[in-house]
């Protein structure tokens, strides 16, 4: 078997030293009961042609983003990743090492992640972030269990227009900790009076911008409003090239920045693995949980990097560490920081100008459309459209004229009486003829 | 109080080394930071500036810009492939970490997960578009279910540590739904577990009661049944344990378990050992998270990203998360909400690892159950092998008992050397081998865990166990120096970490002008 | 006069009128190694004898430092918290924990003196 370098001499060679008569000795502490006689129930070995054969037949049952003219983002979003990427992450020694625990043969690693916290410290204008949660979702859930910690409490304020799945996700830690969370009705318009949820047991208000509906929203008052009673605003985003147009976290006085970093160097992978951004202040870096790379010297004096602030973490604080996780998710955020330093300020404001255009354009086209409706103000490169239709069945018609529309909100936010929005994404990678295409589809559709 | 803190900055410092101009050794390269390389004003990108349109940001525009630098493309690839050469790797060479399973990451994998059908289709597709992802969702959940012969798989976790909260999760949400959410509040843990287990049950609430583990490394049913009352909620036992052992009595202690009406948690971060032989669920396991970065080969990726799917018994089958995947007439369909369920809600948005399950099922099918099965008793045979090969000049806390695909010793054999099991680590580093975990279990003092795993040729096991046996005589013939001062060949001496520790930068800040 | 008392969990109290003066042994901070981060009690906060204290941390191991005795603190070093190592330098001296107002002085015969602490560290080696 080509993975398997042992061949039936040797195996004996080794039993010889070992000192049994066969393999089936070393298994002797398996109740005699509980061995499986023969095989497991599946098919045996098959060549790398024959994998191949079987696996690309199941790829080819699904659509692929790139073959149609594609409006999907909600949470992960389709970009033109550079070829040297791709490349890069498949380098040997990046992927096929660990965590960098012997960091004398691990510089590379940890060189990268001092590159990657400071990166992303930047981009949402934090003092410090981590070396990687594992999405934006749970990344949003350790922010809040965090901002319980810091302060003491453990009632949560979450926005409305924060997306529908990272709700579920705090709404299930917290039930799981004995922890209240405030939910407010979902905010199509940006309009939800937050301060007024704020109470002295608050100990986080979580908001996104821009919103799951795509409105980019101004954080600072409610940064104040929070601030007032001792609790800490959670500044969440889904799409890190929002951040090369609109203004961060920081400077909207966030006490944490969490989101999801897939946008910049990774797929859409149906869904994962993606990366986790997670950045704060540098007063609460001790609660902070996840890795952290630091610099140091070594014994020669020449500048290393290590991980660091490790007593934070589960391997050492067992039941009293700031998480559980064990893992960061390296080569994502590998990913991310390759196709970042690619593009450099100047290119991601640039980036960002394009995605945003591109929207403002199919916005227009669309909205010409007679009944259909946009619905946002302001728009990054996501917004509401609604039509006389049902959004889950206008959705299926547009695919079954080969065009991904968007997402109907009621997928995920199903009996909020938003049948009829779509929200609508869109990405440097749409053309003029996508645009024209879905426009065609659509009118079509309203017929 | 703790004691197992352990020098972390170099004894002495070290003579430098003769400098070159540029600081490089050869091959071995020195690489500065992307902001000192980097200039703060260019791009490697080229993007069109779009023609003139009217914003649509409203008052939200950034007023600053981001101080980020770029590079070109050569410059990028350069920067990267340099800090690369920096790292080892399992391509590189044997990586003999403990409880890790360092395999080899095939590179079929590889191409598979990039298939425009696997990678570029967006989670939240129309599911009538994406009946593809699912089905390989369903096949690798149906693989996961043979191997472990339980009832249902959770497949959205995202690491195994992620799993663990996930078992854990539907655990407490069976109790709640039994009424019995008050007066359950405990977890048995055993001494010698990972650090993930009691940190995760104390994250949804639940107080820690340590199981010593017997003389012998494995847990006795007495030691658990003493444990047991009925304020336990569940016991979380890792089989093969931390010692490298298979825990002999489990099914007792299930069926203890059971009885005193707890749950079984299952740390399946050893099935590496087991696959094929045995069936967790027909031990009495009720939930046990699988590291796919583990024992089906997704690759480490320097730290991440892992998977960690939860193999569910029926008692805890329906309080599983969503989404999951569930096949209705011809199609498939994504099930999203709790709809009514008892699901005890979500774990993280969308659906779970598919870049790592496409890379599971392909290794799965790859080897099929005859090369699974060989697999398991390779990876078996080797760590006895290893074991067997190093007895007379290391010392083992279990004597000459067989292991399973890990193999642990403890620093007894270094006692009048005045040598620490990290100084032999840092020896290794200079023979040209990633040392072994060391330092864990915390129950045997100055533990080495070496787990080759099956993909090792016999000639590689040979050079690393004469490599041992060399560095061990040396060790104990009295050469210090060679030990303390290790390692000298790679491209970092010893670190301080003290420093790190104490004066954190965290990242890189902008020179204050002089 | 100041007479000095020792846990078993390494911990010391040197007793001063109704005060007490607490840190970890000297013993302990070997076994710590490079101390890099110590957190001290909130000043007025009332300790029984044996509740987690303070925390003091190395690079690698996280230890909790429980009282020795009950009582409230008075008060905490700040020093030990910008400078860690002074604990390692100095750990009966300059690298102190906190102080604490015994609230019940006949809990100290039930701690070891220092030749009884002595005796104990021999029993560990």
């Amino acid at each position: 078997m080509r993975y398997l370098p042992l061949d039936a001499s040797e195996r004996e060679a080794m039993l010889a030293r070992v000192g049994v008569p066969d393999i089936e000795a070393l298994f002797a502490d398996i109740p005699a009961d509980k061995r499986i006689q023969g095989l497991l129930d599946m098919p045996l070995a098959k060549s790398e042609m024959a994998v191949e054969r079987a696996m690309t037949a199941i790829a080819n049952r699904s659509v692929a983003a790139g073959s149609e003219p594609f409006f999907l983002g909600s949470g992960a979003y389709r970009r033109h990743i550079p070829a040297t990427v791709d490349h890069l992450i498949q380098r040997s020694e990046f992927l096929t090492s660990y965590t960098p625990y012997q960091p004398e043969i691990a510089q590379g690693t940890l060189q990268v992640l001092f590159e990657f916290q400071t990166q992303v410290a930047a981009l949402t204008g934090m003092e410090v972030a981590n070396a990687s949660m594992y999405d934006g979702s749970t990344a949003c859930g350790e922010a809040m269990l965090m901002a319980h910690r810091l302060t003491r409490r453990n009632r949560s304020v979450i926005s409305g227009g924060l997306h529908p799945q990272y709700v579920d996700v705090c709404a299930t830690l917290a039930h799981m900790a004995g922890d209240r969370i405030v939910r407010l009705a979902p905010d199509l318009r940006a309009s939800e009076d937050i301060a007024a949820a704020i109470n002295d047991e608050t100990s986080c208000v979580i908001v996104q911008s821009p919103d799951f509906f795509g409105n980019p929203r101004d954080l600072t008052p409610i940064a104040e409003a929070a601030h007032a009673r001792g609790a800490l605003l959670i500044a969440v985003f889904t799409d890190p090239v929002a951040l090369g147009l609109l203004r961060s976290p920081g400077e909207m006085n966030a006490d944490i920045a969490v989101g999801e970093g897939q946008g910049l160097g990774n797929a859409l992978n149906f869904g994962g693995p993606y990366v986790g951004l997670f950045a704060t202040r540098a007063k609460n870096v001790r609660q902070m949980p996840g890795r952290l790379a630091g610099e140091t010297v070594d014994a020669e004096g020449r500048r290393s990097f290590v991980l660091t602030l490790s007593t934070r973490e589960q391997h050492i604080r067992r039941e009293k560490a700031t998480s559980n996780i064990c893992t960061n998710s390296g080569l994502c955020a590998l990913a991310f920081s390759i196709h970042l330093t690619l593009l450099g300020a100047v290119g991601l404001e640039r980036l960002a100008k394009v995605n945003h255009a591109n929207a403002v354009q199919l916005a227009a086209r669309l909205s010409a459309i007679p009944t259909v409706e946009v619905i946002n103000a302001h728009f990054f490169n996501e917004f509401v459209m609604r039509t006389p239709l049902p959004a889950d069945e206008l959705i299926e018609a547009l695919a079954a004229r080969g065009v991904i529309g968007g997402l109907p909100v009621s997928r995920l936010l199903p009996g909020a009486g938003l049948d009829a929005c779509i929200i609508v994404a869109s990405t440097e990678t749409n053309t003029d003829d996508d645009r024209e295409a879905y426009a065609q589809a659509l009118a079509d559709c309203l017929r | 109080m703790n004691v197992r803190g352990r020098p972390t900055r170099p004894e002495t410092d070290a003579a430098p080394t003769a400098e070159t101009f540029t600081g490089n050794r050869g091959l071995n390269m020195e690489e500065a930071l992307i902001f000192e390389s980097g200039r703060f004003d260019a791009t490697g990108v080229d993007i069109d500036e779009p023609t003139p349109f009217q914003s649509k940001l409203g008052p939200h525009a950034r007023q600053s810009a981001v101080e980020l630098p770029g590079l070109t493309e050569p410059e990028a690839i350069r920067h990267y492939v340099r800090l690369s050469r920096n790292n080892y790797s399992i391509d590189a060479g044997l990586y003999p970490l403990g409880s890790c399973t360092m395999k080899h990451n095939p590179r079929l994998n590889e191409k598979m997960a990039r298939l425009p059908g696997f990678a570029d289709v967006h989670p939240l597709q129309p599911v009538s578009t994406a009946q593809g992802a699912l089905e390989l969702i369903e096949a690798l959940s149906d693989a996961l279910l043979t191997m472990t012969g339980m009832n249902a798989v959770a497949m959205s976790p995202k690491a195994g540590a992620h799993g663990e909260l996930c078992g854990m999760m539907a655990i407490k949400a069976a109790i709640e739904a039994r009424g019995q959410g008050e007066t359950r509040r405990v977890v048995l843990v055993p001494d010698s577990a990972h650090g993930t287990n009691p940190a995760t049950a104390a994250l949804i609430g639940y107080s820690v009661r340590s199981i010593p583990a017997g003389e012998n490394g494995i847990v006795s049913v007495e030691a658990v049944r003493s444990a047991l009352a009925t304020d336990v909620a569940a016991i979380m036992l890792t089989n093969p344990n931390t010692c490298g052992l298979f825990e002999r009595e489990i099914v007792d202690i299930a069926d203890a378990v059971h009885e005193a009406g707890a749950f079984f948690y299952c740390d399946g971060a050893n099935f590496n050992a087991i696959v094929g032989r045995t069936r967790p669920g027909d031990l009495g396991v009720d939930a046990m998270h699988i590291n796919l970065h583990k024992t089906f080969s997704t690759p480490h990726g320097g730290g991440g990203p892992g998977a960690g799917p939860v193999a569910l018994s029926s008692r805890l089958a329906p309080y599983a998360p969503v989404p999951f995947v569930k096949r209705e007439g011809g199609a498939l369909r994504l099930v999203e909400h709790a709809e009514g369920r008892e699901s005890f809600g979500r774990m993280c948005a969308f659906h779970g690892q598919m870049g790592m399950f496409v890379r599971a099922l392909s290794f799965i099918l790859s080897h099929g159950a005859d090369g699974l099965k060989q697999a398991s008793e390779d990876a078996v045979l080797s760590a006895n092998y290893i074991r067997a090969s190093l007895n007379e000049v290391m010392s083992a806390p279990f004597g000459e008992r067989a292991c399973m695909h890990e193999a642990l010793f403890d620093d007894r054999w270094l006692k009048d050397t005045g040598l620490t099991t990290l100084d032999f680590a840092k020896a290794m580093i200079d023979e040209g081998y990633h040392p072994m975990t060391v330092y864990f279990p915390l129950i045997v003092h100055g533990a080495m865990l070496i787990e080759p795993t099956e993909s090792e040729s016999k000639a590689s096991l040979d050079l690393f166990i004469m490599t041992l046996r060399d560095l061990a005589l040396a060790a104990k013939g009295g050469e210090r120096e060679r030990f303390r001062a290790a390692p000298i060949h790679a491209p970092r001496r010893r670190l301080d970490e003290t420093r790190a520790a104490r004066q954190p930068v965290l990242r890189w800040t902008r020179p204050k002008p002089i | 006069m100041s007479e000095t008392r020792y846990s078993k969990d390494h911990e010391y109290v040197r007793v001063e009128g109704g005060e007490g003066v607490v840190g970890i042994s000297d013993y302990a901070q070997q076994q710590l190694g490079d101390v890099v981060f110590a957190e001290t009690p909130p000043i007025g906060k009332a300790l029984k004898k044996g509740d987690p204290a303070a925390v003091v941390e190395s690079v690698k191991a996280a230890s909790d430092v429980f009282a020795p005795v009950s009582g409230e603190v008075i008060a905490v070093n700040s020093e030990v918290e910008s400078t860690p190592g002074l604990i390692n330098e100095d750990a009966f001296g300059r690298g102190w924990l906190f102080r604490i107002k015994l609230a019940d002085p006949g809990e100290l015969k039930d701690l070891m003196d220092e030749p009884a602490y002595a005796d104990f560290l021999k029993t560990l080696a």
